[in-house]
């Protein structure tokens, strides 16, 4: 397969950026921030992304999806990375869509993923619980009560969480923190009794939400996949969001770096374009280096993860650390080549160096990654 | 439609050569071809001269050749196997799973061949083109000038027109086996005075000429295959300048990105073990496996990351180039970040190996060679151009910042 984007993935990428750069550019998240908007994103707008088949990008054909790939979700998350659209598209199309149509059973898939592709269902993998990304340490406990289960324990960092319409559920079944075995994936209806949901705002002015589980029933059905068996599920849904969200920053990355370089060849300081200092050429030439070799580990890994997503795991750590690091250095760069006004809230440059940073801790950050990648070549 | 059922078909085809190609590789590379090169001996540069230094390295040789498969995606009239990019790339893929070593190392194949193929006329590739394919002639670069470095155009060496000849005279440095080869391609100056780009030719001569010699060069290494190349009134015809007089520096900047591309593909090649394994036979592991020097344990895995995103990076350019895609400077970017990463490497094999990793001349330590070798990774970052030359290069043709 080569690392260049099919004739129709172009085409795919072109209506993503025309459709989102127009109605969304980063004006847009900082109209919601600014105004506080409760929803967190444009409804309005979701429709849409719906109706050009955004929304069950994933999903497959039989239920009203457009059953495409991981490099077309990759695609659109790039863009996404370009204005910073807040967009329930991670946590629902991709995330949460992966999880049921990869671990749901017949009654669950035609349950959910039609709500999906339409854009009427909202759904959440609710996994962090501690200040990092420690999928084997989830201890949320789900103890069974006569045909059911009930859930006991906080998560964090649930991406939409206050305006999920369902949650995805990591959860201890048996077992102790730490261990592959005894994880569970439960659906959990948020209206539930015992649920408590916290808006949390944060730096980047996109959703997430703090919830509290108390003693929360759920039935047998709920289970997504196997009881104690949610290891291997889980890890290629991670991937698959670890993936997407590489993506994105990479979409990031070179948004940051191209208005960087525009700025260089623009701003005029001792008698000369500031683009015109080696100091600077050489540091901005190094970026788009590294950003170039990014693009190419996470088209590497979305491949992966389209050819078979339980053997991609090496190339999702290659990308996601890749990934991290690189946005890293864009944002950074990015704010010290722009000065003093890339300081400025009123500049939009800041915008990209918050989101970032959250980034940075979805599905675990560079350091992470590179650990996991040291542990498969058992080193 | 149609070109949906054309590019099935050409999947069907593509399958097939794999197919084939696995059972000849199979059936044909000695099993002694199978694992990597640890010595310059067991790397084959073909030349009047040359010698193979075992049976398996001849049968392997001559079996690709007569394939023509030391050049693949050359045009069979040349010697070449005429394969398209893409089963080139399936050949590379089959050769690389079974370990295959390239059957035949050669200037001629990375450098010159494709500067021939690009601007040659029709006597010249007919002439050497084969010789290279089958490894009858060796040549080496004559590019860099004792004060002709990073400015390479600033190149002095002279070649003075007299009736159908140029009478050459200066000297080159940096001459990669310039001992061993029997012919050089070489920048000349033949207008002294046009503005520098514009008075160099690119020039083609036997080795054995009167008034060539040469003398190797001592490096922080130790032995090297680098030569002081000395030009004293060398009488060349005229048919052998390539392209246009006046006009060599085209020639040279192709050339040179087929030799960043080549430069920048060292960080990849020749690694046999992983570097995590190799460390933990010296610094030990944990119970749990992992090495039991937390910090070394993080630099290898960030440098495994940056590698295997470089090695992603590399197949993206080829893939790129395929699809008319590339950016002519891309592979200084490619040279930049390879060179950089495989000093990192050795960096970090000499952390792992640490008082191991000093011995010079023992027996034990096979004549130092991790030392010398990773003294050698210095100059990757030199020669072919420098990393800040690169960078430059980046910034201009591809950033197009001001004033670069």
């Amino acid at each position: 397969m080569a690392l260049v984007l099919t004739e129709e993935q172009s085409m795919l990428r072109d209506s993503a950026r025309g459709l989102i750069s127009d109605k969304a550019p980063v004006s847009h998240l900082r109209h919601l921030r600014d105004s506080k908007d409760p929803t967190g994103f444009s409804k309005e707008f979701w429709q849409s992304f719906a109706e050009m088949g955004f929304a069950g990008l994933l999903v497959p054909e039989e239920f009203g999806g457009s059953g495409l790939g991981y490099v077309e979700a990759g695609v659109v998350m790039e863009e996404i990375g370009r204005t910073l659209m807040p967009s329930p598209f991670l946590a629902t199309s991709v995330v949460a869509a992966s999880a049921l149509n990869r671990g749901g059973n017949a009654a669950q898939k035609s349950e959910y993923l039609p709500k999906i592709a339409s854009g009427s269902l909202l759904a959440t993998l609710a996994i962090d619980e501690g200040a990092k990304h420690r999928p084997l340490q989830t201890s949320l406990q789900a103890l069974r009560a006569g045909n059911g289960f009930k859930l006991s324990g906080a998560k964090a960092l649930v991406v939409d969480g206050h305006v999920a319409d369902l949650f995805i559920v990591a959860a201890r079944t048996a077992g102790s923190a730490g261990e592959r075995d005894g994880l569970t994936l439960f659906l959990v209806n948020p209206k539930a009794k015992g649920v408590a949901i916290e808006r949390t705002i944060m730096v980047d002015a996109h959703n997430a939400a703090r919830i509290e589980f108390a003693n929360v029933e759920v039935t047998a059905d709920s289970v997504l996949g196997e009881v104690d068996q949610a290891a291997s599920l889980l890890d290629g849904v991670l991937d698959i969001g670890g993936g997407a969200v590489a993506a994105e920053m990479v979409g990031l990355s070179d948004e940051v770096f191209g208005r960087t370089v525009e700025y260089l060849k623009s701003r005029k300081q001792f008698g000369k374009l500031i683009g015109e200092f080696q100091a600077l050429q050489h540091r901005a030439a190094e970026l788009y280096v590294d950003i170039e070799i990014t693009r190419a580990a996470v088209m590497k890994a979305l491949q992966a993860l389209d050819a078979d997503v339980v053997k991609a795991a090496s190339a999702v750590a290659v990308a996601k650390a890749r990934a991290g690091t690189t946005a890293t250095r864009a944002v950074q760069e990015g704010v010290q080549m722009h000065g003093g006004m890339g300081m400025t809230d009123q500049f939009d440059i800041g915008f990209f160096m918050k989101r970032a940073r959250v980034c940075e801790e979805l599905f675990g950050d560079a350091n992470y990654h590179t650990e996991q990648l040291a542990r498969a070549r058992g080193y | 439609m149609t070109d949906s059922r054309t590019s099935d078909l050409e999947t069907a085809d593509l399958e097939t050569f794999r197919n084939e190609t696995r059972a000849w590789l199979e059936a044909n590379c000695p099993l002694e071809m199978r694992k990597p090169a640890t010595s310059d001996a067991d790397v084959f540069w073909g030349g009047r001269n040359a010698k193979f230094s075992s049976e398996p390295q001849r049968i392997w040789f001559e079996r690709m050749r007569d394939k023509g498969w030391t050049v693949p995606d050359w045009p069979k009239e040349y010697g070449g196997g005429g394969l398209s990019a893409a089963e080139h790339k399936v050949l590379r893929a089959e050769m690389a799973k079974i370990g295959a070593r390239p059957p035949l190392s050669s200037f001629g194949i990375w450098m010159l061949g494709p500067a021939l193929l690009k601007y040659g006329n029709d006597a010249q590739k007919k002439e050497h083109l084969p010789k290279i394919a089958a490894g009858e002639i060796r040549w080496c670069q004559g590019y860099s000038e004792p004060n002709a470095g990073s400015d390479l155009a600033s190149l002095q060496t002279r070649a003075e027109s007299d009736g159908d000849d140029f009478v050459i005279t200066g000297q080159k440095i940096w001459t990669s086996y310039a001992n061993y080869a029997d012919w050089i391609f070489c920048l000349v100056r033949t207008d002294p005075a046009a503005k520098k780009h514009d008075g160099i030719s690119f020039i083609l001569f036997d080795m054995t000429s009167k008034g060539v010699s040469t003398k190797p060069i001592l490096l922080i290494s130790g032995y090297s295959p680098f030569c002081e190349t000395f030009f004293d009134g060398v009488r060349v015809p005229k048919s052998h300048v390539v392209g246009t007089v006046n006009r060599g520096w085209d020639v040279a900047k192709y050339l040179l990105q087929h030799e960043r591309a080549m430069i920048s593909g060292m960080g990849e090649r020749g690694v046999g073990r992983p570097l995590g394994q190799i460390a933990a036979d010296s610094v030990g592991s944990d119970a749990l496996g992992r090495l039991d020097d937390a910090m070394l344990r993080g630099q290898i895995a960030s440098f495994d990351v940056d590698e295997a995103a470089l090695a992603a990076c590399a197949e993206r350019a080829v893939d790129l180039a395929k699809a008319g895609q590339a950016h002519p400077a891309f592979s200084s970017a490619m040279k930049y970040y390879g060179t950089e990463l495989n000093k990192r490497r050795y960096e970090i094999l000499m952390s792992a190996g640490g008082v191991d990793a000093l011995e010079w001349e023992s027996e034990r330590s096979k004549q130092g060679a991790r030392p010398r070798a990773w003294l050698r990774t210095k100059a990757n970052s030199i020669e072919g151009g420098t990393s800040e030359v690169m960078l430059g290069i980046v910034a201009k043709r591809i950033l197009d910042l001001p004033g670069a």
